[in-house]
């Protein structure tokens, strides 16, 4: 090998790859979830160094890059998929920079027979971008000895080995699941690489993360509504069926329905003109008449 | 014959080419693919260049992106039909055109018999011409 090939400019990889700055908006666009993204940095700085490794002969295979997100509900295992499927479509590890998101309906069929064919369509579908399996422990019902569910699992195995270079899979669920179907399916388990666990948010980044959605909707939370929303959080996480993220953009879809309805009465009855500031200001009153401040669901059914 | 050294049947596109390979295949699927046309996959063991009606492997693949989901299928159909004619063809949805816009053949028997020219005689002495396919001799699934 001569002196020339011996080197390779990683500054002009990271530069030519655009790594950073889809890095860089990952921190930007998600609140919290330091662990993962310090994980998905490592796995950028990874592949970055692996593809160097192959320019130069030094690596021959292909890094495996299957990997498994867990963690509660929205607590953005998705969005970060979406952001996975670019870092690695950006340093050429995907052709395509695509998602396919699936669960099992999509996968397991009805009847014997059924299921080969719509596992096959899907991972078809996914070829050359990333696949995206959410709750995928529901794949594997133990409880069943003839469900097709594991029919699935051995089409995705087989295609997770014969196609490494076509597919990335990506699967998601809760962790104690996850290790269930991982321990019942060891095959699954030792082919994929990165696992990648997502912890629960706390109140102040739940409420960091109501200010950027309000944001992103073109909705203003007065200082009020904020104590409000900081009540409602506390409330709501104490709840049955949290879920993190989500539940923050729940609460905000109905307090612009309440919002709505104000400012439609409000106008019936000539109270006031509405102004511009009015049409996307949320007020401590849309969120103080959410029932999870009466005890939630289940208060209102006794 | 002068026209067609191989001996083998041309129908569609690039057959007077030696057999495509899995990376040219890959590129023409590219090229079908950021057109946006519908790529499938249809396979026969009747060589009649107007026998048009091939049958299907599979249902077109509409919603694709990358070229490797449909060489997964060509590889499939190659081999359920490792003896018979395979083409993949390419169907634009623009409306107006509405049809196939490529055809080519990615798999062929490893033996072609040809055609051979058949004579009738009709009125007044005219002889009418066609040709037939000796392949076609025997029943469907045992020609090749």
């Amino acid at each position: 090998m001569t002196a020339k090939t011996d080197k390779i400019d990683i500054q002009a990889l990271l530069e030519e790859s655009h790594i950073n700055e889809v890095l860089d908006k990952l921190d930007q666009d998600l609140v919290g979830l330091v662990p993962v993204k310090q994980r998905i940095r490592e796995i950028a700085a990874y592949l970055l160094i692996t593809k160097a490794r192959l320019q130069l002969g030094i690596e021959a295979a292909k890094p495996s890059l299957h990997m498994c997100f867990t963690g509660n509900p929205g607590t953005g295992k998705t969005t970060v998929a979406l952001k996975m499927a670019e870092i690695l479509h950006r340093l050429g590890y995907i052709r395509q920079n695509h998602v396919v998101s699936v669960t099992r309906d999509d996968l397991v069929g009805q009847y014997i027979g059924h299921t080969a064919p719509k596992t096959k369509e899907v991972i078809k579908k996914a070829m050359g971008g990333v696949l995206f399996i959410d709750e995928a422990y529901y794949l594997y019902k133990p409880e069943n000895e003839r469900d097709y569910g594991q029919e699935s699992i051995e089409i995705l195995l087989q295609t997770m080995e014969n196609h490494r270079d076509d597919l990335v899979v990506i699967l998601a669920g809760y962790q104690d699941r996850m290790g269930t179907f991982f321990k019942s399916n060891p095959g699954m388990s030792s082919r994929i690489a990165h696992h990648v666990d997502f912890p629960d948010y706390d109140e102040n980044e739940l409420l960091e993360i109501t200010k950027l959605m309000a944001d992103s909707m073109h909705y203003n939370l007065d200082k009020p509504a904020f104590d409000a929303m900081k009540d409602y959080i506390q409330k709501r996480k104490l709840q049955p069926h949290f879920a993190n993220a989500r539940s923050i953009r729940n609460a905000l879809d109905r307090a612009r329905l309440r919002q709505a309805n104000r400012l439609f009465n409000d106008a019936i009855t000539h109270k006031k003109d509405t102004t511009a500031a009015d049409l996307s200001l949320i007020t401590e009153v849309d969120i103080r008449a959410s029932r999870v401040f009466e005890g939630g669901i289940e208060a209102k059914k006794t | 014959m002068m026209t067609n050294p191989n001996g083998i049947v041309t129908q569609g596109q690039f057959s007077f080419l030696p057999p495509l390979t899995d990376v040219q295949i890959t590129a023409q699927i590219n090229y079908a693919l950021g057109k946006g046309w519908a790529l499938s996959v249809e396979y026969t063991d009747d060589p009649h260049p107007r026998n048009t009606y091939w049958e299907m492997f599979g249902a077109p693949m509409f919603d694709l992106v990358d070229p490797a989901g449909i060489l997964m299928e060509i590889n499939n159909c190659r081999k359920t039909f490792p003896n018979y004619y395979i083409r993949v063809m390419a169907f634009s949805s623009v409306r107006g055109v509405e049809s196939p816009t490529m055809c080519y053949i990615v798999n062929r028997p490893k033996n072609e018999p040809g055609f051979g020219l058949v004579r009738q005689e009709t009125n007044g002495r005219n002889i009418r011409y066609t040709i037939h396919s000796y392949a076609t001799d025997k029943p469907e699934g045992e020609r090749y």
